[in-house]
Formats: structure tokens, sequence, C-alpha cells
């Protein structure tokens, strides 16, 4: 009985699966040669970019999908996506104000919450917004300007910094890496490009959002973040897409460079569509996430709220390379219905007196699986390293799973590492005293698990902790009204 | 204010109460008092409307705004609540991350709601909630706490006592608020109780020991045993008696 209220909770639809009507431009679906030069030219871009997405797309021609997650899914046919899809219209080479942005698109952005108006919410937080392929807009460009902060499309990045973007670009994650970032390598066509100056602490939060909002495009953002000697930058990162039958394919690729004494707090609010009850639709998010702590006593922090994708497969990972660097990880991965997660980090230690800090708090509900899978590596260099992990499953009703995978290598007698993990239910009893007390039923159980999540809440920057708070709660809460 | 008809309780089709019937009006302080498993606790939670427990027959009524009773059987425990039924439980759970102060707060600002007054903000509620706490000798970091998390039994009755200051129910049920406790913390808890209750309100103690009835003077003594009462009494001296000689004195002439 329990796990039927329970599930009515979780229950509720989708809330941002409108598509806007926008006319585009699409590239026709598949993926060789001449696509790639169609993405280059039409994003106007240097040659080096070319040669760097036709190496890529030959190497990827030579790799086979992964198949070692369990996730299930019908085998996808790369040559039936449409890798590049523009907003019509707004061809101008770049946009001086938000005048110049599709209305629509704006609207868009203003139903999910995400108003790019200068409004009181947004005083604290920059955003640039990336629609399908395209940056849309980005906003306080005059601010970071002044601290010499660059944050713009990585499109605007590759013409402006170029030196910049070649530096950095697959210096963290290699074109070779795997098979989903060699395809991203090859056809990604836009994604958020920041650099902090040595000294510089940011005076607002940056954040990026993604939408997808065409039937069968993939989306392929690329996102580098470089943090020089001594700054610090919190950057956000939120996604949504529309409800469709069919499956869309998301393979994002974040790289993050931090230099000596750095700080790069990196969060995630993940709410692609997952798909219906039945599994149907919903976005494959299958995406590479990694940090380099290059600098000594750099530190590297990866947030993520995971409510949504019918598929997670993603991995935000630290290497520790720097002495004194630290890398940690906080996660919560929600997932229902037919979702299947496999989720975790890699923290890889290279400096001496590294350390680094995992709290994964996965939540399975309905018939879905919810994995963690997290490697923690000491390497023979890494004196005195240490690592911390928590891993906790909640479990509502009895149809789901929840799967732990800790790989832990160890190759330095110096080193400390912890594991400590619990598999829990939501307990009737917890319910029944908070409903003494006043509250809902709804409520009850989403102070309960908002109780499990805190700890990787709290690491969200404030405003957007909120956020996550009231996400959590609309995808456990009834449609009530 | 609440009346227990002929009740008849089950848990997992184990008969728990069996055909009790009891009154509380308001202005009055009853003690229950019975063996372990007679089924004390078990009224507590059936009045709350704990899902584990089903009413096989009887009724349980409430005095609503205009003076009649009503069945309170089909209400949700929240609902319970809200009517002003308070149960100070005796080993309250624990919830892991749900700060103290959060949930205290959201549960008085829900109140204040339905009483149609304003919200208080963080900053009022803090200074509000602290000085409610210094009456229960509480200190400050019971508020970054998770929800009874790691509180000793009596931390966890305090933090109930402090729930009850805040919704100042019209019937507040305590079971065994006294165990757990020592000497001192059961004077302030007895003395929270008497600043708390008013002619228009009804406590009701339900305990095994007259520790607590020294410092608070019933109006009536129940006995209850195998689930029904066996004894009523408006003289508090058989608390006392019930000390000295154990229960079966008073079984006996049932």
């Amino acid at each position: 009985m329990e796990g039927d209220v329970l599930q009515d909770f979780l229950d509720k639809d989708y809330g941002y699966g409108f598509r806007t009507e926008v006319d585009s431009e699409k590239a026709p679906l598949g993926l060789n040669e001449d696509i790639i030069r169609m993405i280059s030219k039409g994003k106007d871009e240097p040659q080096f970019m070319l040669d760097f997405r036709l190496k890529a797309f030959a190497h990827w021609k030579t790799m086979t999908p992964p198949n070692w997650s369990r996730n299930q899914f019908p085998e996808i046919d790369f040559q039936k996506v449409c890798y590049y899809s523009v907003p019509k219209k707004k061809n101008v080479p770049k946009k001086t104000s938000l005048d110049e942005v599709d209305p629509e698109i704006l609207k868009t952005f203003d139903r999910l919450g995400i108003p790019l108006w200068e409004q009181k919410r947004l005083a604290n937080v920059a955003v640039d917004a990336i629609f399908d392929s395209t940056s849309v807009a980005t906003t306080h460009q005059e601010i970071l300007k002044k601290h010499g902060i660059i944050f713009c499309s990585i499109t605007e990045a590759m013409k402006n910094h170029p030196d910049l973007v070649q530096k950095y670009l697959s210096s963290v994650v290699p074109m070779s890496d795997n098979f989903f970032a060699a395809l991203n390598s090859a056809v990604f066509t836009d994604g958020s490009f920041c650099y902090i100056p040595k000294g510089v602490k940011a005076p607002l939060d940056l954040s990026s959002y993604f939408r997808i909002n065409e039937s069968d495009t993939g989306q392929f953002e690329r996102t580098l973040i470089i943090a020089e000697e001594d700054s610090f930058v919190n950057y956000i990162e939120g996604c949504t897409a529309p409800m469709f039958s069919n499956n869309q394919l998301h393979a994002a690729v974040v790289e993050i460079v931090a230099k000596e004494r750095s700080v790069v707090n990196y969060s995630t609010v993940q709410n692609w569509y997952p798909g219906d009850k039945d599994g149907k639709g919903g976005i494959y998010n299958f995406v590479t996430k990694r940090g380099l702590c290059q600098g000594d006593y750099s530190k590297i922090t990866w947030t993520q709220i995971e409510v949504g994708s019918s598929i997670t497969w993603k991995y935000p990972s630290v290497i520790l390379k720097g002495d004194h660097s630290r890398g940690e990880f906080y996660s919560v991965a929600l997932t229902n219905h037919k979702m299947q997660a496999d989720t975790g980090t890699k923290m890889i230690h290279i400096g001496k007196n590294t350390s680094s800090y995992i709290v994964s708090k996965g939540i399975s509900a309905g018939q879905s699986r919810n994995v963690y899978r997290g490697l923690v590596k000491m390497t023979p260099q890494a004196t005195n390293a240490k690592n911390f992990t928590q891993c906790d499953s909640m479990l509502v009703g009895d149809e789901c799973a929840a799967v732990t995978y800790p790989y832990i290598d160890v190759a330095h007698p110096t080193s400390q590492v912890a594991h400590e993990a619990t598999t829990s239910q939501v307990s009737e009893e917890q319910i029944f005293y908070l409903q003494s007390r006043g509250l809902s039923r709804e409520q009850a159980v989403s102070f309960i698990l908002n109780g499990f999540c805190q700890e990787v809440f709290k690491k969200l920057p404030a405003e957007f902790s909120v956020e996550a708070v009231r996400l959590l709660e609309m995808k456990l809460e009834a449609s009530i009204g | 204010m609440l009346k227990v008809e002929k009740l008849c309780a089950s848990v997992e089709d184990k008969p728990i109460l069996k055909d009790l019937s009891l009154e509380f009006k308001k202005g009055e302080i009853h003690a229950i008092m019975g063996r372990n498993g007679c089924g004390k606790s078990t009224l507590s939670k059936v009045i709350a409307g704990h899902p584990d427990y089903e009413v096989t027959s009887g009724d349980i009524l409430f005095m609503n705004e205009q003076g009649k009773y009503e069945s309170i059987l089909e209400l949700e425990p929240e609902e319970r609540a809200h009517k002003g039924i308070f149960i100070g439980f005796q080993t309250p759970v624990a919830i892991p991350g749900l700060d103290n102060e959060s949930f205290l707060r959201t549960m008085y600002n829900q109140l204040c709601e339905r009483e149609g007054k304003d919200r208080m903000d963080a900053f009022d509620f803090r200074k509000f909630i602290l000085g409610k706490m210094e009456k229960l000798n509480m200190g400050e970091e019971f508020l970054n706490r998770g929800l009874n998390m790691g509180f000793s039994g009596g931390e966890r009755k305090k933090n109930e006592m402090l729930q009850l200051a805040l919704l100042n129910p019209s019937l507040a049920i305590l079971d065994e608020i006294d165990s757990g406790l020592d000497v001192d913390a059961l004077s302030i808890i007895c003395k929270d109780i008497l600043s708390l209750k008013t002619d228009n309100s009804c406590f009701v103690l339900i305990t095994h020991y007259n520790r607590i009835l020294k410092h608070i003077k019933p109006d009536f003594v129940h006995i209850v045993s195998d689930g029904r009462v066996v004894l009523s009494s408006s003289d508090a001296q058989i608390a006392q008696e019930i000390e000295e000689q154990g229960f079966d004195k008073f079984l006996k002439g049932a």
C-alpha cells in the first residue's frame, strides 16, 4: 500500500514537455564529412576547428558504442540523427542585445522559469542559453568584461579567442577518449566557454541553459571552463526538452582546467524529458564531464541533480594532478518508471596529498534502475592521498533496483580510502510522524526525501538549491490542483 | 472535547483495543495508566490516525467549533492535527537530513496560515523558537541537527514538548513523556506542561509511573488493562497506591 501511494507522488507529469514553434534550418539526417564541413562552415569556424572535427570523425568511425553499462536500449542508428539545427532568422553573427533574439525563444525560456531579462532572480547569475544547437543569448556581459571574465558561446570563443580554444579544447577529454566524446568532438554545434583570469573571483554565478526543441535533433554541446591561478567560479548548468515519443540523443562534453589554488564549482540540474511511464521517448544522456586539477591546491566540485533522461550515462570526474588538490562529487539521481541511470564519478589521484570526497544519493522508484558506478584510483605517485565515499540508496516500491559498483584501485601504501553505503526505504512511520504535525502526506514524503538529499542540496548555490528542492518536489508530488 | 466510544482496534488482525470508552473535557488533566502492552500507546496512535491500526468498531468523536461532536475516524492524520489534536510520541522517529529548525518553522507557519495569521520569516522565527527552547533548557544546537537524529531519549521528549508549545493544541496526549528523563528534566517538562495548559485545553498523560503525577495532579486517573478501561477515578491518590502495591489490586477489582 505504501508503495502505491508513494508511486502516485512520483507520477507527476513532466512540466517542460512543450515544443516552441520556431522555424529552424536543419541539416539532413546522418553524418559524413560533408555534414561536418557544413556545420563548421555554417558556424564560420577557423580552419583548426574543421581539422579537429574531421580528425575526431575519422577516429569515431573506428570505434563502437560502449556496451558495458547494462543500460538497455535499442541500438542507435547514428545516420538517423540530425546533427545540426539552428533557429532561423537570427543568423546575425553576434547578438549585441536580447532584442535580436526570436521572441518565441525568449518566451520558451520564460516558461522554463529562466527569464533572460535582467530580473531580480537573475541579479546574481549570468546566463548563456543554448537552444537546440545554438547559443541564443548571453547576459550580464558588461560586468563580466569589467573583471576580465570571458563567458560566451564556444562558437564566439573560437572567433574571438582562438588561442585559448585551441590550447585547451580536448586537453582534458581527448577526442579519442570514448565513443560519445569522439562523436561530440566531430559534431558539437555550440556550448559555453568560460575563462576566469588570474586572481579573479567571479562576481556572479555563471549559468548555461540547454534546451532541445526539435524532435530528431541530437544535442552535442561542448563546454570549456578555464580557471587561472587563484581564481574562483560557480558554474551552473540546467537542461530540459520537449516530450517526443522517439528518443533523442544528447552527448555533451564538459572540460574544466583548474590552475594553482583555483576553485571551480560546477553544478548541474538535469531535467531532460525522461520518457513516459512505459519508457517510450525520452533523452539518452551520454555525457563526458571531466575536470583537471592541474595546479597545486586547486579544487573542482561537481554537484549534480539528475531527475530526467530516459537513460543517464555519465561520470563527472576529477584528475587530481596538482599536489594538495581536491575533487568533490555530490550527486542526487532520481529515477522513476523505466528510467535507467548509470552514474557516478572517477577520482584519479596523481599528486601528493590529494583528496577526494564523494557523496551519492540515489532514489529509485517505479521499475527504474539506479546505478552508482565510481572509481577511486590512487596512482603510484599519489603519496598520502585520501578518499571518502558515501553512497546511499533509497527505494520506493518493490519493483525498482539500486546497484552500487565501487571500483577502488590503490597503488600506494599511504593511501586512505573509505567507502560507506546504505540502502533504505521511506518509512511509513516517518510519514505518519510528520502528518501528525499537520503536514500533508505529499509534503511529508518530500521532506523525507529532501532530508535524504540534504548533503548534496546544500552544496548548490543558494537560489539553485531552492530550485532543486522545488524540482524534486515537482517530480515527487501528485499533481495538486 | 474528545469521546472514545466502545472502540475496538486491531493491528494485523490482532485485537488490541476491546470496547474502550473514555471522555476528555476542556480544562481537564487525565492520566492513563496500565501495564506494558495493555493498549495505552495504541490508543494514542489510533486517535492520531496511524495507518497500521484498523478500527473495527466504535467511534472517536471530537468537538467541532460549533460545540457539536463529530467522528474523526475518516480523517487523515494531518486533518486530526489541524483540529487541534497533538500526540507526544513515546519514541518519535528520526528523519535524517531534515533539519529541526526548518521542520519546526514549516510546521509553525502552516499553523499560522490555517489560523489566518502572518507567516514568520526565518529571522523572527529563530528568536521566537529560542525563547521557547530556553524554557525547556534546550541549547541552540538542537536547531541545526537532523530531526531527532542522534537525540537521546530525553532530548526527543524535549523536542516533542517544543512542538507542543508551537502548535498549542486543544488536546495533547503525551505518551510516556516522563520516560528517559532525569529528575531535573522531568521537573522542567512538568512546569512546561502546566504553563501550556489552559481552561480551554485538555492534557492526557499516559504513564507507568506516579512520579510525573507528583508534579501534575490529574483530575482523573484511568487504569487500562487488556484493551479496556477497568477503573476511572477522580481520586489521584490511586496513582500513588498503584506505585506502592502494583496494578494487581485494581485489576482484581475489575
